[in-house]
């Protein structure tokens, strides 16, 4: 892990990091780091980009080519690199507020233009940085800042979201899970299309604390006995998953991806370019 | 009309001329969302750039076009996006990260009138000021105004040219009757047309320090995947393009950004003179205005009245200098505007001693030549 460590961390810039002791976020950018080097793409060649929150600052510490933009944008930005430069593996970080509260639009709709991206999102059912207000992932009856008694709306899954939304491939895994957590991190780069990782996390400061989890290994024993794995979870009845989730690979789909679609579209583009010159021409008094 | 034997004649709306100006400029890459008076842009992107090997992607709204144009800068290639009102101010958080992180990248507004949804197939002036504080925060932006079909063109252009040169956003405001009206142009050859690329760095990467100040102000830009890694936010940052809170290195940053842009005033800051060496009056115009205002020069001067034009093709930065010898000059000043007066307050802010008077329409109308005749005829 050392080599890993000075290979591709900005160890000599910007450490310490600004993330809480325990925080989940380091364990997912450990992934990211060891996804990236058994895959063997170059630092080069990678642009992270991510939005606002805790985990937006995560391109701070990686030497890659790295973007931090507003928030909930970064899947907006990441477009128009991979677009511009579809040879860059385009991966993005977000926080569950910044990917579905502010940034829900844009992520339903990077799912369904699938484009070639990666999309790793940290889910901590909480805004961390902004203090502990609630956001779309908080669990109904939960407490936050902005929820002092209780939370009376509905949390929805990014992850069922995205494989609605058409993302080509959806995992989810946790912190706790740090070996599948590596694995599915590659899969997700490895696919042609969008990819989405949903990623649950813990932030014992923010949302532990106020709802009985206020240190990180508690709320690792919470992701542990509360994770099931995508097959038995579909083998157990509603009442039997109520308060759990499953992890695993949720969506695997070959569907067209934005590129090759629009590789076709400059083809058609470029025969139809001549006919229009050589109509002007023809017109040309 | 004479046609040079290089050029081709050819019947644009104003529209249409924005994007034979973005393609002759080297644009590349276009996000935009539909709205009205602005969609024809994209939708003759969407024709254009991919028969070149571009890219037009229609994105899910103005925030996300413009966060898409500012991701494909930074990969290297030349940028646009182009709506209106209400799509402009969703843009402004994103233009102002543009402005904050220097990524080149041309925005078209072309102006409707009314507030909020306000009146979407009639022409105004009321976006000015917000093309120049509309993103939060203290910052320089080069606003251009477009009057013509040609000016669609070559101004176009120019806002690319300077966006390249300077790191900065560039903001053309067109409004609805340039947009919308049909003139026969002489489009120059591609080969005729001056075009200014972005300079990129030539040290070895690890020699590179992305933000580092030079003696005009604005350093290399390395795309990414050429090797430069480097980091790009939207906080304030050091020269090394991480995060800074440090009094010193956020005041020299700050510095630089408006410095870059004042020392490049000269060429920056473009107007029209039009009758003015003996001027006793003075109309300031621009956009679609500025036509009506030429026609009522005209007609003034054949009553004897000693009356000139500024076209002010740059609106900000406020050229100052251009004004100043037109308003030290003339006795008295209008300036006529689809607004409640945007601009006039900026000639009153750098005027020294002439009177400025206003003349303004904010009822959807275009300003017509006879009204600004007539406002001559009380001067």
């Amino acid at each position: 892990m050392a080599d890993l460590r000075n290979k591709y961390l900005r160890h000599d810039k910007k450490f310490p990091h600004v993330w809480c002791p325990g925080c989940g976020i380091g364990v997912v950018m450990a992934s990211l780091i060891r996804a990236v080097d058994s895959l063997g793409i170059e630092k080069d060649d990678i642009v992270l980009a991510s939005g606002i929150g805790c985990s937006g600052r995560m391109p701070v510490y990686v030497d890659f080519n790295t973007l931090h933009t507003t928030h909930g944008r970064s899947l907006t930005f990441a477009t128009g690199v991979k677009l511009a430069n579809p040879d860059l593996k385009v991966i993005t970080v977000m926080g569950d507020g910044d990917a579905t509260a502010i940034g829900g639009n844009h992520f339903i709709h990077a799912a369904r233009r699938n484009l070639d991206m990666t999309a790793i999102i940290i889910n901590n059912q909480i805004y961390g940085m902004t203090g502990g207000q609630f956001s779309p992932t908080t669990p109904y009856g939960a407490f936050a800042t902005t929820a002092s008694y209780g939370n009376v709306e509905h949390a929805f899954s990014i992850s069922e979201l995205a494989v609605t939304a058409g993302a080509s491939f959806v995992a989810r895994g946790t912190v706790y899970h740090v070996p599948q957590l590596d694995r599915l991190i590659e899969q997700g780069i490895r696919k042609t299309g969008f990819s989405v990782i949903e990623v649950i996390s813990n932030c014992h400061v923010q949302y532990g604390r106020r709802n009985e989890m206020g240190d990180p290994v508690t709320m690792l024993n919470w992701m542990k006995k509360s994770a099931v794995s995508v097959k038995s979870a579909a083998g157990k009845t509603e009442a039997e998953m109520a308060g759990r989730f499953s992890i695993g690979v949720l969506a695997d789909l070959d569907k067209p991806n934005y590129l090759e679609e629009y590789d076709k579209i400059r083809q058609r583009a470029a025969q139809n370019h001549i006919r229009v010159n050589e109509e002007s021409t023809e017109g040309k008094c | 009309m004479a046609v040079k034997d290089s050029g081709r004649v050819v019947l644009l709306q104003g529209n249409e001329a924005v994007v034979e100006g973005a393609l002759a400029a080297g644009c590349r890459f276009f996000a935009g969302y539909p709205i009205t008076p602005a969609s024809e842009i994209s939708e003759l992107m969407s024709v254009k750039l991919p028969a070149v090997g571009g890219t037009f992607i229609q994105m899910e709204d103005e925030i996300a076009s413009m966060g898409a144009i500012v991701g494909a800068s930074l990969a290297g290639v030349k940028s646009m996006t182009a709506t209106s009102g209400p799509g402009f101010s969703l843009m402004q958080e994103n233009l102002g990260f543009a402005c904050n992180a220097e990524v080149p990248c041309v925005v078209v507004n072309v102006m409707r009138g009314g507030m909020s949804t306000g009146l979407p197939t009639s022409p105004g002036q009321g976006d000015v000021m917000q093309a120049r504080w509309g993103t939060h925060g203290d910052h320089p932006i080069i606003v251009l105004a477009v009057s013509s079909v040609m000016d669609s063109f070559t101004i176009t252009v120019q806002a690319f040219n300077l966006s390249e040169k300077y790191r900065v956003p560039v903001i053309i405001l067109s409004d609805e009757i340039v947009a919308h009206g049909r003139e026969s142009v002489v489009l120059p050859r591609p080969d005729e047309v001056e075009v200014v690329d972005r300079i990129t760095p030539t040290v070895p990467p690890e020699w590179y320090i992305p933000y580092e100040d030079n003696s005009r102000g604005v350093p290399p830009m390395a795309p990414f995947g050429s090797g430069y890694r480097h980091h790009v936010t939207g906080l304030v940052h050091d020269t090394h393009g991480f995060p800074t809170e440090k009094p010193k290195e956020v005041g020299d940053f700050m510095a630089r950004q408006f410095r870059k842009v004042t020392n490049g005033a000269y060429e920056i800051q473009m107007t029209r003179r039009f009758l003015l060496d003996d001027a006793e009056i003075a109309v300031f115009a621009y956009g679609s205005v500025a036509r009506a205002a030429h026609r009522a020069v005209l007609r003034a001067r054949e009553q004897g009245i000693k009356v000139g034009m500024l076209q002010l093709i740059t609106l900000f930065p406020f050229p100052k200098r251009a004004a100043d010898a037109v308003l030290r000059q003339c006795r008295a000043v209008l300036v006529p505007e689809m607004n409640i007066g945007q601009i006039s307050r900026e000639v009153k802010r750098v005027n020294m001693s002439a009177k400025v008077l206003k003349h303004n329409r904010i009822d959807g109308q275009g300003i017509g030549p006879d009204e600004i005749y007539e406002e001559l005829l009380q001067m």
